[in-house]
């Protein structure tokens, strides 16, 4: 399907050659049919033959997506068959389906073993009733904001998953794809408010959030999550700290996934990706069509969405009913001290040294 | 009742685009939106091949399989319909289908899609009553209701392109592959699914 730029004498002297050529291929093909004897097939004229020798390898190649020649503006329509639509609904309907269900269901299941195991980790010295600020307002306004952002598109991209399995049959079809198509305009706009939210908390605790010595200790003590002794902590330990960075890393990537679907046929993400993965000595296709990047783009989106889900049910858990005084520090921002010289006994010290605000 | 289909003779089609008019003329298709479009293979070379495309109604339909609000329909005569009132423009068929029938005028916020709009086998939607004024506005003319066939087959010059109950179709073609003595379409599926003869 290439082009050919020659005077007319040369094109049809290349076409004589070709059909030459094409003639002996085909004879030759056939020969070993005819000398076995054995060929089913109604006996076609060499020419025939010839003609489909090479239009089945045409057909062939049109079959695994190559493009012909459209006269229509829209470029994109050139490609007859794309056979990467029979993967996507594979992945749609059987591994995205069956693996959320795993991976959601399994987190809850560890969450509610380490529970019974573990229970409520209580704050060994009691409440002293003496509290003190852990966050301000603007820092709770910033974590809600990307609390509950990150829950309603939580809630409406699963719903894109189940809801035609389950939300449907109970509501019906009118009500819920008015419900669906709500739920794609809050999606949409939501992700904004998680971008912006996401931002905002990348550049007010990552200063708090790089890595060092004390995280070593810490979670070589595993953190006290077994057991009753408490490792030093500043203002967040080094299982926060893991939080904090899956949550910038996993929502960047949301994010640019997000918009790529949200604006399509625009950005070539996976392509750029790739080739970024092939500096490092990686062979992976840099050409993608652009249906190719929206399969990508939303197979990668769905995938990075419920593991992130996943990890932020492990977060709920700790913040609210597995850990005592842990939820007032997101609720009115202040903590009880005796819990705090628990958790986070180094940034108590630097609070009431006046090094550090709140 | 029979099972339609369209079926494209590429030892037939000569590539005027006259299906692809018809079509955007008839159902006043949307902006940007091609029902149907002739694509060419080997273009201005030996062996060169012409073939209208649209949707193909697929028994196994991709996009009514993958769709999250469940708006296709599949008729009793295998045409594939959908609902623009459920369609919320999320580009799941388009993702699945391996011909590019699905497509989205775009519509909405940042340049994203509005309702998706297909080929309808000139039969409408599901949304409103047939020949109606409404149903003509979402989906173009409803050609079946009327007791015609789709505009596109019926406008091809060549007769090319083919659309109607599947055994006709099937029977007309079969007669003139006996005509011509040859035929591309069947050397083209065995080789192509490696299919040893």
């Amino acid at each position: 399907m290439k082009k050919r730029h020659e005077h007319p004498f040369n094109q049809i002297i290349s076409a004589a050659s070709l059909w030459l050529l094409l003639l002996a291929f085909s004879l030759l093909s056939i020969a070993p049919l005819r000398a076995e004897g054995s060929s089913v097939r109604p006996p076609d004229s060499a020419a025939n033959e010839m003609f489909n020798a090479t239009l089945s390898r045409d057909w062939q190649a049109i079959r695994k997506g190559e493009p012909g020649k459209v006269s229509i503006a829209d470029k994109k329509a050139a490609i007859l068959i794309q056979s990467g639509g029979q993967d996507w609904r594979e992945f749609r309907l059987g591994t995205l389906f069956n693996g959320t269900v795993w991976a959601l269901a399994g987190m809850v299941a560890l969450l509610a073993i380490f529970y019974i195991i573990r229970g409520r980790i209580r704050v060994a010295g009691g409440m002293s009733g003496r509290t003190i600020e852990r966050f301000t307002f603007i820092e709770r306004s910033m974590h809600w904001t990307l609390a509950i952002s990150f829950i309603v598109l939580a809630l409406t991209g699963l719903n894109l998953i189940y809801g035609r399995s389950f939300l449907l049959p109970i509501i019906g079809g009118e009500a819920f794809a008015s419900l669906t198509i709500f739920g794609k305009w809050l999606h949409n706009f939501m992700g904004f408010a998680f971008m912006i939210a996401l931002v905002w908390t990348f550049v007010s605790w990552v200063a708090h959030n790089i890595p060092s010595a004390v995280d070593a200790k810490w979670i070589a003590e595993g953190g006290g999550i077994i057991g009753d002794r408490h490792p030093p902590a500043r203002k967040f330990n080094a299982g926060q700290k893991i939080i904090f960075w899956l949550v910038i890393l996993g929502g960047f990537s949301l994010s640019l996934s997000g918009l790529a679907l949200m604006m399509p046929f625009e950005w070539q993400l996976f392509s750029h990706t790739n080739g970024l993965f092939n500096l490092l000595g990686f062979n992976l296709p840099t050409n993608l069509t652009v249906i190719e990047e929206a399969q990508l783009a939303q197979m990668w989106h769905a995938i990075m969405a419920v593991f992130m889900i996943a990890v932020i049910l492990a977060h709920i858990y700790i913040g609210t009913i597995g850990m005592e005084g842990a939820f007032d520090a997101m609720s009115d921002g202040r903590v009880d001290e005796n819990w705090a010289r628990e958790h986070h006994s180094l940034w108590v010290e630097e609070v009431q040294r006046g090094e550090t605000k709140s | 009742m029979g099972r339609m289909k369209f079926l494209c003779d590429a030892d037939r089609c000569i590539e005027c685009n006259a299906c692809v008019t018809a079509c955007k003329n008839e159902n006043e298709v949307p902006w940007g939106v091609n029902r149907r479009r002739v694509i060419t293979i080997n273009d201005g070379e030996p062996n060169e091949k012409s073939l209208s495309v649209a949707c193909m109604h697929c028994s196994d339909a991709p996009c009514a399989a993958v769709c999250p609000t469940d708006c296709f329909t599949i008729r009793d005569d295998g045409v594939v319909v959908h609902s623009k009132e459920k369609c919320i423009g999320c580009g799941y068929c388009f993702y699945a289908c391996p011909f590019g029938a699905p497509q989205y005028p775009k519509a909405s916020n940042f340049g994203s899609r509005g309702k998706m709009d297909k080929c309808t086998f000139c039969a409408g939607g599901t949304d409103h009553d047939d020949m109606s004024d409404a149903e003509f506005r979402a989906y173009g003319r409803n050609r079946i209701a009327e007791g015609k066939l789709p505009l596109c087959a019926e406008m091809c010059s060549t007769k090319a392109l083919l659309a109607g109950d599947g055994d006709k179709v099937a029977d007309i073609f079969r007669e003139r592959v006996v005509r011509r003595g040859f035929g591309t379409q069947k050397a083209g599926w065995d080789r192509a699914y490696e299919k040893k003869a």
